[in-house]
């Protein structure tokens, strides 16, 4: 198998981009990429795209060729690859195994989200798509619901505590104010989180992920070909993907993510290190319960305390492991289908030593995590300054 | 989403009766259909009937309302384990949000879950409600 690097990146200002339709932000970030990468757009040999739900959103499906058009990759293979939340993160796995094959020397990979076309009532009601339609969202069940229903079982089993909760906010949105890409510029307390409008109890609106317009693009390329496009290329060491049931109710027990737990498993193999080698991840805070379970279910800490290792401070940039430098999905925002290469975007930044006032000091090994859905969908990929 | 008619249709009699799928091998049971045992990959699965009572396994009270709830929240939604073991989602009526509660002993309750359009079909589920003990 050939060793893939990352030799370019790429992200739009995430927020309300009212201005933008979801070609234009994608056009935005693959340029940017392009750019950073000193690479003319005729080296691409093929496109793969995240997108989870722009039919939905803004009534346009098809958006592989749509974004190769508008990019002007003509007639280059342009796939779109959708798995809710974790649309980019398997885009990119995808293009990994592309390059990996031999089949491309020479990949974009992107993801993209339009989302504040509609109101939020609606944005939920698409949201809920993600997870079981006939036996979850028909009955009334909402994607922070779930979210909600894995908080309190964690509650009830572990002594988690909502204030823990509300840390993990606390954290991103402080990380956020020094990322100039992200939605949320301004800092939050604990108290401020717990008195927000509840989304679905326990759950307030400062424990959940925004509604984002947004996209993020890198380039990927075979190893040998790396140094020729850049003097700091970030190599991929390990990966691993998985599955779980589709409804929440169909698993045992709700507060671990069976998917994470399994492809974090793969990938430390792949990558031949542990846990404890994880300097900066970025992991996918969609709700602030998700980032406190993957924190157990990547086994950074031990099952049951996670709640314990943001109250400690663990997790802070500059910490045992520094988690969300970016703001997390929580404050950089999450364009849902974008979301996947955002974190690989910060993840480079960081390994190169560029992410400004957010660095990780010494950054040489880096992780990202991608949930679709529940953890129905669960992709990670670990990187690192050097080839294995 | 809006549900359609036939969306409805096809499951309407699972969800009237409350209907499971059980693996003949290894016992799984699970709420709707399914011809292949997500357990044990088996595809001996035959329909039953799961029964109608069970407790909360966990719940919430839904106060950001997806479009097709329009001002008909907040409502609770939770998890119900039967007392089978079978789980599933369902919403809890005839309860207040400040009464609910891990491990409540809830019982079936057949109730109206939507409808399609201002003149479109109306279309029924369960529901589960507190059992409220008989003397």
């Amino acid at each position: 198998m050939r060793e893939i690097a990352v030799v370019g990146v790429g992200m739009t200002k995430f927020g309300e981009r009212w201005d933008k339709q979801l070609r234009d932000l994608f056009v935005e970030a693959a340029n940017e990429a392009l750019k950073d990468a000193n690479m003319e757009r005729n080296e691409i040999q093929a496109l793969y795209v995240g997108n989870f739900s722009a039919g939905s959103f803004v009534g346009q499906e098809h958006v592989g060729p749509l974004l190769a058009d508008y990019l002007s990759l003509k007639y280059k293979p342009a796939f779109r690859v959708e798995s809710a939340c974790a649309s980019s993160g398997m885009a990119f796995n995808l293009a990994c195994m592309a390059i990996a094959s031999g089949m491309y020397d020479i990949v974009m990979v992107g993801g993209v989200e339009k989302m504040t076309d509609i109101s939020a009532p609606e944005v939920t009601s698409v949201h809920a798509k993600a997870m079981d339609a006939e036996w979850e969202s028909f009955f009334g069940l909402t994607l922070p619901a779930a979210f909600a229903l894995i908080a309190r079982r964690h509650f009830v089993q572990y002594g988690t505590k909502p204030e823990q909760l509300a840390m993990v906010s606390v954290k991103n949105h402080r990380n956020a104010t020094k990322n100039p890409l992200a939605q949320f510029q301004f800092e939050v307390t604990v108290e401020r989180v717990l008195t927000s409008p509840i989304v679905s109890d326990p759950l307030h609106v400062l424990d959940c992920s925004p509604v984002t317009d947004g996209a993020a693009a890198v380039i990927l390329c075979s190893a040998e070909l790396a140094k020729k496009y850049t003097d700091t290329p970030v190599y991929v060491l390990g990966f691993g993907t998985a599955s779980d049931t589709i409804a929440l109710h169909d698993r045992s027990d709700i507060t671990t993510l069976g998917a994470v737990v399994e492809a974090s498993r793969q990938a430390y193999k792949m990558a031949g290190i542990e846990p404890k080698n994880i300097d900066v991840a970025e992991l996918h805070d969609s709700f602030t319960i998700t980032e406190i379970i993957s924190y157990e279910d990547l086994g950074f800490c031990e099952k049951g305390k996670g709640g314990l290792m943001i109250q400690e401070g663990e997790t802070e940039i500059g910490g045992r492991i520094s988690v969300n430098p970016s703001g997390g999905l929580k404050a950089r925002g999450n364009p849902i289908g974008a979301t996947g290469v955002a974190q690989v975007v910060e993840i480079v930044q960081q390994l190169r030593g560029a992410a400004g006032k957010r660095q990780v000091s010494g950054a040489e090994i880096g992780m990202t995590q991608n949930i679709g859905g529940t953890g129905s969908t669960c992709v990670i990929h670990i990187f690192g300054r050097q080839r294995r | 989403m809006m549900p359609k008619s036939p969306r409805i249709w096809q499951l309407a009699e699972r969800r009237y009766r409350l209907l499971g799928s059980k693996c003949v091998l290894c016992g799984k049971t699970s709420v709707g259909p399914r011809s292949i045992c997500p357990a044990c990959g088996s595809d001996k699965v035959e329909t039953v009937q799961l029964p109608s009572t069970g407790t909360i396994y966990s719940y919430t009270v839904v106060h950001s309302l997806p479009a097709e709830k329009n001002g008909y929240g907040p409502y609770i939604m939770a998890i119900v384990a039967l007392e089978d073991g079978t789980k599933l989602t369902a919403e809890i009526v005839d309860c207040d949000p400040e009464d609910v509660k891990i491990g409540m002993p809830v019982e079936l309750a057949f109730r109206l879950i939507g409808q399609e359009s201002e003149h479109g079909i109306i279309y029924y589920g369960y529901k589960f409600r507190p059992i409220i003990p008989r003397t």
